[in-house]
């Protein structure tokens, strides 16, 4: 009898040796006369663990990891094909404590289908989020995504229903559903992922989106640093369009949506909405200014719905278990769940998907075990290269957006990026203004010019004396206050945030004497 | 954008290049936006957008030159001028720095002999700074040829250099 063996597609687990380790274990299986059938999945997310190697068992998946080439003629000796013992042996997937005490609603599936077969994400309830949508009124629709509490992913945290609401009653021949798939913050993966291990739920995602606001047709735009997503999504769109999932007549309703992929080229700026509007009409990525909205006028001047990766591939859950069950995870605003992503110098690093209030703590000690390098954890940015530095003394704070916001940080697209006690805070700082520069769209001054002065401020306060230190710390937050108040968009608005919370928390790494040169 | 006006000769371009360029335009440029479609389609078909296409692209699609010349320059992934054999996407953000990416950034400059954005001289490698690759559970990160590599040291680059010169 066939057995089926799970090695993960993943980007990030490809990056590791996934497709030596398939190969391998399909040869291996050749050369002793055995029927394996292996089945490239996405991943679970346990990342310190991959490639993670699963077997269908008749009490369930077993997993073993992390597996490399070499690992492989021993998991065969161990008959691992049968769940048998070995040192890689991690259990049943299932009941490993780090995935089971999670709550996975948006990535229920990543990991567990094969993620070109649109059967194995119909028989993981798959598509009854649109059949459901399509009993129903648009009105309707966007109502169960603004009771469902769902806020913009992206990192904007904008009610998404309230957006829809804004492009339903926009009366116009054309709109649009896009995508943003310009995942650029580091320390983010999630949406990377959800293309990877499940790109059918963001076509449904997207697809409901289309039947509740009136729009036809939709863009993923797509970073070009993802080409294993692209060729997923590629796929996935295929499939889907062959089958009815898109097209004319979705599903035989008579109502039409069609999707296609766009690629960026390399525009960190782009992931901001207006600028990724610019982009995909083949314009430099450029802000626009709002208003207009772009759920009045978006692309191509129509209405346009333009939601993050994650937000679109959980509304397909909403509309399937109903608003309510979406809403009773979290706390306070913040409702659902928000997948986490935990990276940088953590020893667990992967995908964390939990409801809101989890702390900060909890998730880097809990589920990340702590630095990689053991040593102690200095810093932590959550939210992206705009995203302020936490130090230390504040894990304890819940992740919720208010919560956040109240400590001067952001949640953003929920990427946390951990820092042990060898961290330098103001090269940190330094780059992050360096970052503003080299990505600035150039249209407005204060983030276009300001972010050059702020390198050239923070390199003048760390070469300098004490009063040189003085009076250019006075600059650099004077400079911070103009770009956060004065910039049209939130990278040159927020870009200040790393540099002041360095500034504020972690002083000592300015206040430093210059080494002498050797002489 | 404003439509070019009719432009009554094209500058010189190799026949090789020209080909290329409108077989792209022919196939893409009736879509909305066509322009960054076209742009990937002419860097894939020939490793850059040489500045010679400029007005070819920009006649095809009824855009000024200006318009055509801003758009390639503004986006850090298109290029005006040929790359090495391959080229190193090196990843710089943040949670590469925060797994060493400062130190594998100088070795690989080091061991190169280039800097960002540079071709070796046997036009082998060029090297190209990347802000994520999103690959930040498994930092640092790098990308060759649409290959993504994790967890990168300067032991495994210099691994990866060996492996590759066979």
């Amino acid at each position: 009898m066939s057995v089926t063996v799970y090695v993960p597609c993943d980007a990030s687990a490809v990056s590791l040796g996934a497709d030596a380790v398939a190969k391998a274990i399909e040869c291996e299986a050749g050369s002793r006369n055995l029927d394996v059938h292996i089945v490239r999945n996405g991943s679970r997310g346990l990342y310190w663990l991959e490639p993670m190697v699963e077997v269908a068992t008749p009490a369930g998946r077993v997993a073993y990891g992390p597996v490399q080439v070499t690992d492989v003629m021993g998991l065969f000796d161990a008959d691992f094909l049968h769940g048998g013992v070995d040192v890689l042996k991690l259990g049943l997937t299932e009941e490993i404590p780090w995935l089971k005490s999670q709550q996975r609603l948006t990535f229920a599936r990543v990991g567990v289908i094969d993620p070109r077969s649109l059967d194995d994400y119909l028989a993981h309830d798959g598509y009854r989020g649109l059949a459901a949508a399509l009993k129903m009124e648009p009105a309707a629709i966007v109502q169960a995504v603004t009771d469902s509490g769902l806020r913009g992913r992206g990192g904007a945290a904008f009610p998404a229903g309230i957006k829809w609401k804004t492009c339903l009653d926009a009366s116009a021949d054309q709109k649009y559903i896009v995508c943003n798939a310009d995942e650029g913050d580091s320390g983010t993966y999630s949406d990377r992922m959800i293309m990877e291990g499940d790109p059918f739920v963001l076509i449904e995602g997207m697809t409901i989106a289309g039947l509740a606001v009136g729009a036809t047709r939709g863009y993923i735009y797509l970073r070009v640093e993802y080409p294993h997503a692209q060729r997923a999504l590629q796929a996935a769109i295929d499939t889907a369009k062959a089958r009815s999932y898109l097209g004319d007549n979705i599903c035989g309703s008579g109502k039409a949506f069609h999707l296609e992929v766009r690629m960026g080229a390399g525009a960190y700026i782009c992931g901001e909405e207006t600028s990724l509007l610019e982009s995909l009409e083949g314009k430099r990525g450029q802000v626009r200014f709002k208003p207009p909205l772009p759920a009045i006028q978006g692309l191509f001047g129509k209405p346009t719905v333009i939601n993050n990766v994650i937000t679109l591939a959980t509304v397909s859950i909403i509309l399937d278990r109903g608003p309510a069950f979406y809403r009773d995870y979290g706390t306070g605003k913040s409702r659902g769940t928000l997948p986490l992503q935990l990276a940088g110098n953590v020893k667990q690093p992967g995908l964390v998907e939990r409801a809101f209030g989890l702390s900060l703590r909890e998730l880097i000690e809990g589920y990340g075990g702590g630095t990689a390098t053991g040593r102690p954890v200095r810093a932590v940015q959550v939210g992206g290269p705009l995203g302020a530095y936490i130090p230390a003394s504040q894990l304890d704070t819940p992740i919720d957006y208010e919560a956040f916001a109240a400590i001067g940080g952001m949640v953003g697209h929920g990427g946390v990026v951990v820092f042990d006690d060898t961290v330098d805070m103001a090269a940190q700082a330094r780059f992050a203004m360096e970052f503003c520069a080299i990505e600035s769209c150039g249209k407005c001054t204060p983030c276009r010019i300001g972010s050059t002065r702020g390198v050239e401020v923070i390199d003048r306060i760390v070469a300098g004396d004490a009063a040189e230190k003085a009076r250019n710390e006075v600059l650099l937050r004077d400079l911070c206050q103009t770009m956060v108040a004065g910039s049209l968009c939130a990278l040159g608005g927020m870009a200040p945030f790393p540099v002041l919370s360095a500034l504020d928390h972690f002083h000592e790494d300015f206040a430093r004497e210059k080494q002498q040169e050797p002489s | 954008m404003k439509p070019a006006k009719a432009i009554a000769s094209l500058p010189p371009i190799d026949d090789r290049i020209r080909d290329a360029v409108l077989d792209v335009t022919a196939r893409l440029k009736d879509q909305p936006g066509a322009l960054l479609p076209i742009l990937h389609g002419v860097q894939n078909a020939l490793g850059y957008v040489p500045e010679e296409t400029i007005p070819l692209i920009a006649r095809e699609l009824n855009l000024s030159r200006a318009d055509v010349h801003g758009v390639v320059t503004f986006y850090h992934y298109f290029r005006t001028h040929p790359a090495g054999q391959r080229i190193i996407y090196l990843c710089r953000a943040e949670s590469c720095q925060s797994m060493g990416a400062a130190k594998l950034e100088q070795h690989v400059k080091q061991r190169l002999g280039v800097d960002f954005h540079q071709t070796t001289v046997d036009g082998t490698f060029t090297l190209e700074p990347v802000y994520c690759l999103g690959n930040c559970a498994c930092s640092p990160a790098m990308m060759v040829d649409g290959q993504l590599k994790g967890r990168m040291t300067p032991e495994s680059f210099d691994a990866w250099l060996l492996s590759e010169a066979k």
